[in-house]
């Protein structure tokens, strides 16, 4: 563009802010392109790296990219509903591959659950029982570890550092020993989802009572009120639209979460996934899918709405 | 706080009808919701078995793999031979294939006893030798001529005076007979400490000293285990006359059985973290691995000393730390690879997806659909697809990550193209510039900071989550990670890899969030 520019005379003052400007440019430029050239160097060896660390190679196994696609199709559309509601199927041998009923849960005589929506169920509740927990405990951690509340610093310090590694620490180690403690089940699951929920929760509680209003604050403790007093009546009211909405985000992504930790051996739907995609049977596997995929979009649709009654616009800020 | 009076407190509640009689909904909805939690909290109490897991949960073995974090086991066994005892250590010892660590203390003796001798069996010095100082005839085997003499001068220093003289001399008779007196060493007592505890190991009877209480105990070989009076809290015996388990906390156990008794003593630490016990730097201190590395005797003639020790350290047996630090450069580069592409193909289309640029109203919504689907058919399930395409490994993670992530970013970018000011395009497009360029300096200045941030916090976030896809077979460290679980013997490995991890996340951490800082200016948008 700056050849098209008319030249104009510039006074001395003026040619040496154009050439101050220029400089600047040219530094600015140089140091995206440098950034531009290093991200490609690094991605470079990624790939590189990634490929030669592979089982199968890149390019030997494009041609498979889509072949999940067949792990889709089942020899009858009609499999999918029956495995999903547990349907008796024409094509019954005996084998795994077709047992549909087999996997009903009997509630009273005649009334069952289809198996996956059972599986589906204690997913779903697995992470709403662990957000539950997370929030419990982040509520009561957040307070201790917020500069404007807590004001020994080593208390802060300590319960920050804390939170932090909860958040940080890998939650299959966490669902791997107590699946040895305590032998299979969902229960491990939940703890692991459980423990990084508080330490997820509670940094993003921290940040929100910090930037909270201090001026019911300073009326409790003009008034007297001792330190429970002040948060339960001047923070917790202002603050919890947030809280609630931040806990609405979290069960969200617990969803996800207890899925997979339900794949590596938590029980629930991710493991029931696990199993048909790795046996090869389609009809299960696409029942599976299905069911996963509207849960998600239920439950992300569920709490999108719920965080815009409770916090307005605000809501779609995205968490941790 | 302050009192009011009655007549006060009155006036008030008239000032304040709307917080003083409010709906009941309102008015109660802690309480009720605090009812609905309760309630739901019972119900999954019997929903998931909590009660039942946890009493029959194995406690007493989660103590133990807590330990294993942070220390390991010594599993010697004395086993009963007779009237005397024989110490063994199993094959895979942290302490090396033939130990005699100096906390076992045992007395020996010298006997003769019958031993029955096979006819032909070439019996001799060099033999005897052999079985006895395996270890030293390893150095001597070269140099041939050495040989005789070298096994002799280690035996001699291994056993005692006489044998020699006597196991020469017998060896000349020995061609003919059947049976034979031999001499040879043998353990009568052994002693040991256990956190506390004295334990005093002779056959026929075990003798603990633990907290002031001393415990005898009797052992019939091979029929039962017997204590003399009765058995203080820190001993069980499950039924009369079977194995008796005494417990010492975290240094160790002791278990007298009627054919042996299993020691397991702890010591805090990583055994043998640097090098494993077949490394000819094994058990020396860092001054001698120091001073062997700068040494110019080679101890391998194929490499330098400083090699072998570098190969050493990399290919250790147990810590495996080559494999353990590739799979974590995986885990790595999954995470950057995934967000990088993802980023490169959200950022065009959320152009196209957002209502303010693209004005058609299908591509809008077909795209948003599309973001939607990427994103709710879940990272595991992609996961799981793509390691049956890709074989496990990382690729298949990186094209998880990449396929969830672009629709994450974005249904993100276009919902930030959407709140853009939209006087900058107006200013740009009131001079003539082409829609092109419309975009470029209209509005991509004012999201790339928060396109950016987004992409380097999920950056972040999927280094985290990259550790669990691959555990499903996605590549990574987490496959590692649960196979190192699924044993229940290598914790102190699991606790390797979660230190390395959480390093790894608190770096990654911190660059993200200075370039973010950076990006958004100080007190910018926290996301």
């Amino acid at each position: 563009m700056s050849a098209s520019l008319p030249s104009v005379h510039l006074s001395p003052e003026g040619q040496l802010v154009e050439r101050h400007w220029q400089e600047m440019q040219f530094w600015k430029r140089l140091y995206t392109w440098g950034g531009v050239l290093a991200l490609a160097v690094i991605l470079f060896f990624s790939l590189w790296f990634a490929n030669e660390t592979n089982a199968g190679k890149f390019f030997d196994r494009l041609p498979h990219f889509f072949d999940f696609v067949g792990d889709l199709i089942p020899r009858d559309w009609l499999e999918v509903p029956r495995a999903l509601f547990d349907l008796p199927t024409p094509y019954e041998d005996g084998s795994l591959k077709f047992n549909y009923p087999d996997g009903r849960y009997y509630i009273t005589e005649n009334f069952y659950v289809p198996e996956y929506f059972y599986k589906m169920f204690e997913t779903l509740n697995i992470a709403l029982l662990a957000t539950l927990t997370g929030f419990f405990f982040g509520f009561i951690l957040c307070f201790l570890a917020a500069s404007n509340l807590t004001t020994r610093r080593w208390l802060r310090f300590f319960v920050r550092r804390f939170m932090e590694l909860l958040r940080a620490f890998p939650e299959i180690v966490i669902a791997g020993f107590f699946l040895a403690v305590l032998s299979l089940g969902p229960i491990p699951a939940v703890i692991a989802v459980a423990i990084h929920t508080i330490g997820a929760l509670g940094k993003m509680y921290f940040e929100v009572v910090e930037n909270a209003d201090m001026r019911p604050d300073e009326g409790l403790r003009a008034a007297g009120g001792n330190w429970v007093e002040r948060v339960w009546f001047g923070i917790v009211p202002q603050v919890m639209p947030n809280f609630l909405s931040y806990a609405l985000l979290r069960f969200e992504i617990n969803v996800r979460a207890s899925t997979i930790i339900g794949a590596v051996g938590g029980g629930g739907i991710g493991e029931s996934l696990r199993l048909s995609i790795s046996r090869g049977h389609e009809a299960k596997t696409l029942a599976i899918v299905i069911l996963l995929f509207f849960t998600i979009v239920a439950v992300d649709q569920l709490s999108a709405h719920l965080r815009k009654r409770i916090v307005g616009d605000q809501a779609f800020a995205f968490g941790a | 706080m302050n009192t009011m009076s009655a007549q006060s407190v009155d006036a008030t509640a008239a000032k304040y009808p709307h917080i003083f009689e409010q709906p009941f909904f309102k008015r109660y909805r802690a309480p009720i919701a605090a009812v609905i939690i309760l309630a739901y909290l019972i119900f999954s109490w019997f929903f998931f078995g909590f009660g039942k897991a946890f009493s029959e949960g194995r406690w007493d073995i989660a103590g133990a793999y807590l330990s294993d974090w942070v220390s390991y086991e010594v599993r010697p066994d004395v086993e009963y031979d007779g009237d005397y005892l024989a110490v063994e250590f199993p094959r895979f010892s942290p302490l090396g294939s033939d130990p005699d660590p100096a906390w076992l203390h045992k007395t020996s003796e010298q006997v003769e006893r019958q031993v029955e001798v096979e006819a032909g069996a070439g019996v001799g010095t060099e033999n005897s030798a052999f079985s006895s100082t395996g270890s030293f005839m390893v150095e001597g085997a070269p140099g041939t001529q050495e040989g005789g003499a070298d096994s002799e001068e280690s035996s001699g220093s291994f056993m005692a005076p006489g044998t020699q003289t006597t196991g020469a001399g017998e060896t000349t008779e020995a061609v003919e007979p059947e049976m034979k007196t031999v001499r040879e060493v043998v353990t009568t007592e052994v002693n040991l400490e256990i956190g506390g505890a004295q334990i005093l190991i002779v056959p026929r009877l075990v003798t603990v000293v633990y907290e002031n209480v001393e415990l005898v105990i009797d052992v019939v070989p091979d029929v039962s285990v017997n204590a003399r009076g009765a058995l203080p809290e820190w001993a069980e015996q499950r039924e009369a006359g079977g194995d008796i388990k005494m417990n010492f906390g975290f240094a160790g156990t002791l278990e007298v059985e009627s054919d042996e008794v299993k020691i397991r003593k702890r010591f805090l630490g990583w055994e043998n973290f640097w090098f494993d016990t077949y490394s000819p730097f094994w058990g020396k201190s860092f001054t001698e691995v120091v001073g062997l590395v700068f040494s110019s005797d080679r101890i391998d003639p194929e490499m330098s000393n400083a090699a072998l020790a570098f190969n050493d350290f990399l290919y250790n047996g147990e810590w495996q730390h080559l494999d353990v630090w590739i799979k974590l450069l995986q885990t790595i580069v999954m995470a950057f690879v995934g967000t990088l592409f993802a980023t490169f193909l959200a950022f065009p289309l959320s152009f196209a997806a957002a209502r303010n640029i693209t004005p058609s109203r299908l591509v809008n919504q077909g795209l948003k659909r599309f973001f939607d689907f990427l994103r709710c058919v879940d990272m595991l399930i992609w996961a799981l697809f793509f390691t049956r395409a890709f074989g496990p490994g990382p690729l298949a993670g990186i094209s998880a990550i990449f396929f969830t992530d672009t629709g994450t970013l974005g249904k993100l970018y276009s919902e930030a193209l959407e709140n853009i000011d939209d006087r900058q395009r107006e200013g740009i497009r009131s001079v003539g510039a082409s829609p092109v360029l419309v975009q470029r300096y209209g509005v991509i200045p004012q999201v790339l900071p928060l396109f950016a941030s987004q992409s380097l916090y999920f950056w972040e976030s999927n280094t985290r989550s990259a550790t669990i896809i691959g555990a499903v077979g996605a590549g990574g460290i987490g496959l590692k990670l649960w196979e190192a679980m699924r044993t229940n013997a290598d914790w102190e490995n699991v606790a390797y890899m979660v230190i390395l991890i959480l390093i790894t996340v608190f770096v990654f951490d911190n660059i993200s969030n200075a370039i973010r800082s950076r990006l958004m200016g100080q007190g910018g948008e926290r996301v």
